[in-house]
C-alpha cells in the first residue's frame, strides 16, 4: 500500500520557521511509523532528525505526535493510523530540530520528586532482602512501568499552560515511591506534590492516561496522590 | 576546545555503566557519558530476570549456578571468573533490592524466582527457580533503579554525548573524545581511568532483538587502536524473537510453562533436550528451531514455529513433565496469572502481531540477541591486551561490550543482568582505586584530530553510495551466512561481501551539513563501526574450525577440545587482521559432552 507521510520539519541552522514536508512511500499495514521515518531518512532526506533506540516500546526515545495524538513511533503501526499520516514533535517542550524536543525541563521535573528509593533504617541483620508482601508489592506495580517517554506530560493541557507544573510523569514517579511499603520518604514527597506546582494542577482531563504507551492508569495514580494529600493517609 | 577533567570516566549508561559510575563515584570524581539518556539504554529491554542462587523457593547454591554457567558456555568460559560471578550473585541481587528495586515477591515476602533456560538442580538435572524477576521487565527495573541511585549520589552525567575516540598516552588510558549531539561540539574528557560499558553490536544482523544503539562503538574504537577483541565469533541467537521483527519474547515464557510447537503441531524440544526440554540452553533451542524449519516443519512452510503459553497448554504439558508447585501441588495457571507475570510480552504480541498469547500461539523465530565476545578483561574489569593477560593501565570494560569471559560460547539467560551488576561494580571499584594513585597523563596536542578526520571523511565522500543500502546488505549477509548455522563457503563469501561493503562505505557522503543533532552523521559513523565489527566476527568465525556454543559450523559439526579449547584474540595491525589465542581457565570442571 501507499502512504503519505507529512512530517513537521524545522532545522534551526537553516529555517526561520517550521514547515511540513510530505513523502509518499510504499508500506505494509504492520510497519511501525518508526520504520517509515527510517526509510525517509535513508532514501529521501538524510537530514530528517528524530530520536530512537529500542524500536519496541520500552526505551521511551521516540515519543511524538502521530495524527495529533502522542505515541511512541515504534509502537504505533500503519494499520492503527491509516494511510494519511502526520508526524509532529511533542507539544509543550521546545523543538530543537524536526521531531527532537528539548527533554531537559521534563527530566528537571522528574528530579524534583526525589526519584530514588530512600530508606535509612538499618538493613536486615540476616544480610537478606527487605521483606514485602505480594500485596504490598502490587500496590505500586502500575507506576513502576513508566519509561519516561514524556508522552503523558506533553499531552497535558495544564503542562502546556504552565512551566512549573511537575506534570504526570513526575507524579507517576512520586507515586511509585510513596506507595512502596519499603520507602521512608513519603512525607517529604507528599509535601512536594502538594505544592501548587503539584497534583492541584491536575484537572482530570485524562489525556495522560490516553497517551501512555505503557497503559499506566496515570489519572488514577494522581487521584490516589490527591486522596493521600486530603486524608493524610497513604493506603 | 572543550576539556573536562575527571578521575574516572564511564562510557555508556546501561546497567554496567551505571553500576560502575555508582561505585566509582564513591571514591573518585566520576562522569558518565552516554549517547542516549541513561534510561533509554538497552538494559531496559531485558525481560526475564537476573540469576542468583538465593534458594528462595527451593534448594539451590552458587556452585550449581557455576557449573550450569560453565556447561552453558560449552566450556569456553573461564571458570575462575564464572565462580566469582556466581558466588557474588546473591549479594549483588540483595543489593539491588536494598536500592529499592521492586522485585516480585514470594508469599513470605522474599524475592520471587522462576526457572530459566540452562539453570538446573545439579542433583536432579531438572530446571531450578533461579531467575529473580520483576514481572517481565526486570532489566527496566534495574536500569531505573541504578539511574535513580546515581541521581541520589549526584553522579555527573553527560547525556547524549557520543564517544568517538579513546586517547592512549604512554601505553595508559588518558581520556576519550565525544561529540555533544545537541551542539555538534567535540569534547575531550581527560581522565585517569576510562570504563567502557558501551554494550553489544546485534544491529549488524538483519533480525535482532537489539536496539538501534547497539552498534559496537566501544569494540570498534579499541580495534582502531590496535587492541584485541576476544571470542568475537560467539554471538547468541535467542530462540524466541517475534517473527520477522526480532523483538524478544523472554525465556521466562518457557520458564512459566510455555512450550515450542512446530508446524505439525508437535512439541519438538524433547527430541533435542530430553531432560530439560524447552528450557535447554539458548544455542541448543535456536538450533532445534532451525532444524525443524529446515526439515520442513516450520509453520505453513515458513521460517517460524510457535511458542504456546495458553493456560490449557501450560497445564497439559506441566502435568506430562511432572512439574509441580514448590509445595508439591499440581502446576495450574490461569490466563490472569500469565498476564500478571508476562504483561509486556502479551502487550508486544497484541500490538505487533495482533495475536493474543492467552488464546493464540505466538509465531517466533531465532533473533540475534547477545554479544558473548568483546573487549577482553579480567574479573576486576581491567582490560587485558594479550595472551598473558597483561593489563592496559587505566582502561576498564564491563557488561556486554566486555569478555571476561563468563559466557564463553553461549550465555545462559539471566546471566547478562548478573554480569552487568557484578562486573560493573568491580570495574567501578577498581577504576576508583587506580585513580587514587595514578596521575593524569598529558593529553596529546590535538586529541580530537582522529575524531575530526573521521567526520570529515563522512562529509567528503563521493556520495555515490547510500549508507542505508550498505547497512541493509551487511545485516542480510551477516544473518544469512554468519548466523545460527555457518560453513566455510558461506562465511568466505560473507567476508568478501563485508569487505566490499567497507570499500563502498568510503563512497558515502552525509548530506546534513549542520551541527545540531546531526543524526545522519552519527548513524554513518556507527555504520562504520558495525562494518569493522562484522569483519572481525567473520574472520574469527572462519578461523575456528569446530562447533561450540553459539558457533555452529555445518562443515565442522563437533566440538574439538584438543585444538580449540582456547579463546580467540583478534586485532588489526596496519590494516591486517591478526589472530592469537589465549588459554581457557579450567579449575573444577573438566570439559565433557554437553547434554540437556
Amino acid at each position: 500500500m501507499q502512504v503519505t507521510l507529512k512530517i513537521f520539519r524545522y532545522n534551526p541552522e537553516v529555517d526561520k520557521t517550521f514547515r511540513y514536508e510530505t513523502y509518499t512511500l510504499e508500506a505494509v499495514e504492520t510497519d511501525r511509523i518508526l520504520d517509515l521515518l527510517e526509510k525517509v531518512k535513508g532514501y529521501n532526506d538524510g537530514t530528517l532528525s528524530f530520536r530512537r533506540s529500542c524500536a519496541h516500546g520500552v526505551c521511551g526515545s521516540d515519543a511524538m505526535r502521530v495524527n495529533g495524538r502522542n505515541y511512541l513511533a515504534c509502537k504505533v503501526l500503519v494499520r492503527d493510523v491509516g494511510d494519511k499520516i502526520t508526524v509532529e514533535p511533542l507539544l509543550g517542550l521546545k523543538v530543537v530540530k524536526d521531531l527532537i524536543v528539548d527533554m531537559e525541563p521534563f527530566f528537571d521535573n522528574y528530579k524534583k520528586v526525589l526519584p530514588y528509593f530512600i530508606n535509612d533504617s538499618p538493613l536486615p541483620a540476616d544480610g537478606k532482602e527487605r521483606l514485602q508482601s505480594p500485596e504490598q508489592r502490587a500496590r505500586f506495580d502500575e507506576t513502576t512501568k513508566c519509561i519516561l517517554c514524556a508522552a503523558c506530560t506533553t499531552s497535558c493541557p495544564s503542562f502546556w499552560s504552565s512551566d512549573d507544573y511537575l506534570g504526570p510523569a513526575a507524579l507517576v514517579t512520586a507515586h511509585r515511591f510513596i506507595f512502596d511499603s519499603r520507602d521512608e520518604a513519603a512525607a517529604e514527597r507528599m509535601h512536594i506534590v502538594s505544592e501548587t506546582s503539584g497534583v492541584a494542577r491536575c484537572h482530570t482531563v485524562f489525556n495522560c492516561t490516553m497517551a501512555c504507551p505503557r497503559e499506566i492508569q496515570i489519572t488514577k495514580a494522581i487521584g490516589e496522590l490527591k486522596m493521600a494529600m486530603i486524608t493524610g493517609k497513604i493506603e | 576546545m572543550n576539556i573536562h577533567q575527571f578521575d574516572v570516566v564511564v562510557v555508556g549508561a546501561g546497567g554496567a555503566g551505571l553500576m560502575a559510575g555508582l561505585y566509582a563515584s564513591r571514591g573518585a570524581k566520576t562522569a558518565v557519558i552516554s549517547k542516549l539518556y541513561p534510561t533509554r539504554s538497552h538494559t531496559g529491554a531485558a525481560q526475564g530476570g537476573v540469576a542468583a542462587a538465593l534458594g528462595n523457593l527451593e534448594g539451590d547454591n552458587p556452585d550449581w549456578h557455576t557449573y550450569d554457567t560453565v556447561k552453558g558456555s560449552d566450556y569456553l568460559g573461564d571458570q575462575d571468573a564464572i565462580e566469582f560471578m556466581c558466588h557474588e550473585a546473591p549479594q549483588a541481587v540483595i543489593e539491588l533490592e536494598n536500592y529499592g528495586l521492586p522485585f516480585d515477591r514470594t508469599p513470605d515476602g522474599r524475592i520471587s524466582q522462576r526457572p530459566f533456560g540452562g539453570h538446573t538442580n545439579n542433583e536432579t538435572g531438572k530446571p531450578v527457580r533461579r531467575a529473580c524477576h520483576a514481572a517481565d521487565r526486570t532489566g527496566h527495573m534495574i536500569l531505573q533503579t541504578l539511574y535513580q541511585q546515581c541521581l541520589k549520589n549526584k553522579v555527573n552525567f553527560f547525556d547524549e554525548y557520543q564517544v568517538l575516540d579513546f586517547i592512549i598516552v604512554n601505553g595508559k588510558a588518558a581520556g576519550v573524545v565525544a561529540v555533544e549531539l545537541a551542539t555538534g561540539e567535540l569534547h575531550t574528557f581527560h581522565a585517569k581511568a576510562i570504563i567502557f560499558a558501551t554494550g553489544g553490536h546485534g544491529r549488524i544482523f538483519e533480525v535482532t532483538s537489539n536496539a538501534y544503539a547497539y552498534t559496537g562503538d566501544g569494540a570498534a574504537i579499541l580495534l582502531r587502536h590496535g587492541l584485541p577483541l576476544q571470542d568475537m565469533e560467539f554471538f547468541q541467537f535467542h530462540p524466541t524473537g517475534i517473527y520477522k521483527l526480532g523483538i524478544l519474547i523472554t525465556e521466562g515464557v518457557r520458564g512459566e510453562g510455555g512450550i515450542l510447537i512446530n508446524g505439525k503441531g508437535e512439541r519438538f524440544m524433547p527430541k533435542y533436550a530430553p531432560t530439560i526440554k524447552d528450557l535447554a540452553s539458548r544455542d541448543v533451542v535456536s538450533r532445534a528451531i532451525y532444524t525443524e524449519i529446515r526439515e520442513g516443519r516450520g509453520v505453513n512452510g515458513q521460517n517460524y514455529v510457535y511458542l504456546d503459553v495458553r493456560p490449557e497448554s501450560v497445564i497439559k504439558y506441566a502435568a506430562l513433565d511432572g512439574r509441580t508447585n514448590p509445595d508439591g501441588t499440581p502446576y495450574i495457571v490461569t490466563g490472569e496469572q500469565i498476564l500478571k507475570k508476562l504483561p509486556d510480552i502479551i502487550d508486544f504480541c497484541r500490538v505487533y502481531l495482533g495475536v493474543d498469547p492467552l488464546t493464540q500461539m505466538m509465531p517466533i523465530q531465532p533473533t540475534a540477541h547477545y554479544t558473548m565476545g568483546g573487549i577482553p578483561t579480567n574479573k576486576y574489569g581491567e582490560v587485558v591486551i594479550d595472551d598473558k593477560n597483561t593489563v592496559l593501565p587505566g582502561l576498564y570494560a564491563a557488561g556486554e561490550c566486555a569478555c571476561v569471559s563468563v559466557h564463553g560460547g553461549n550465555r545462559l539467560g539471566c546471566n547478562s543482568l548478573l554480569d552487568i551488576i557484578v562486573f560493573g561494580k568491580h570495574a567501578g571499584l577498581k577504576a576508583a582505586e587506580y585513580a587514587k594513585t595514578a596521575d593524569f597523563e598529558k593529553l596529546p596536542d590535538d586529541a580530537e584530530a582522529g575524531s575530526r578526520s573521521a567526520f570529515e571523511a563522512l562529509r567528503n565522500g563521493s556520495g555515490k553510495e547510500n549508507a542505508f543500502d550498505i547497512g541493509t546488505e551487511m545485516k542480510k549477509v551477516m544473518f544469512d551466512d554468519v548466523g545460527i548455522y555457518r560453513n566455510e563457503k558461506g562465511m568466505a563469501e560473507a567476508l568478501e561481501k563485508v569487505r566490499a561493503l567497507k570499500e563502498r562505505f568510503k563512497g558515502v557522503r552525509v548530506t546534513d551539513t549542520g551541527k545540531i543533532f546531526n543524526t545522519e552523521l552519527l548513524n554513518a559513523w556507527e555504520l562504520g563501526n558495525m562494518l569493522e565489527v562484522a569483519e572481525v566476527i567473520t574472520v574469527s568465525a572462519l578461523n575456528r574450525k569446530e562447533s561450540r556454543g553459539g558457533h555452529s559450523r555445518e562443515d565442522c559439526p563437533n566440538r574439538d577440545d584438543k585444538n580449540w579449547l582456547k579463546h580467540t584474540l583478534v586485532r588489526k595491525q596496519n590494516g591486517e587482521i591478526k589472530i592469537d589465542y589465549k588459554p581457557v581457565t579450567i579449575t573444577k570442571y573438566q570439559p565433557k559432552e554437553r547434554v540437556y
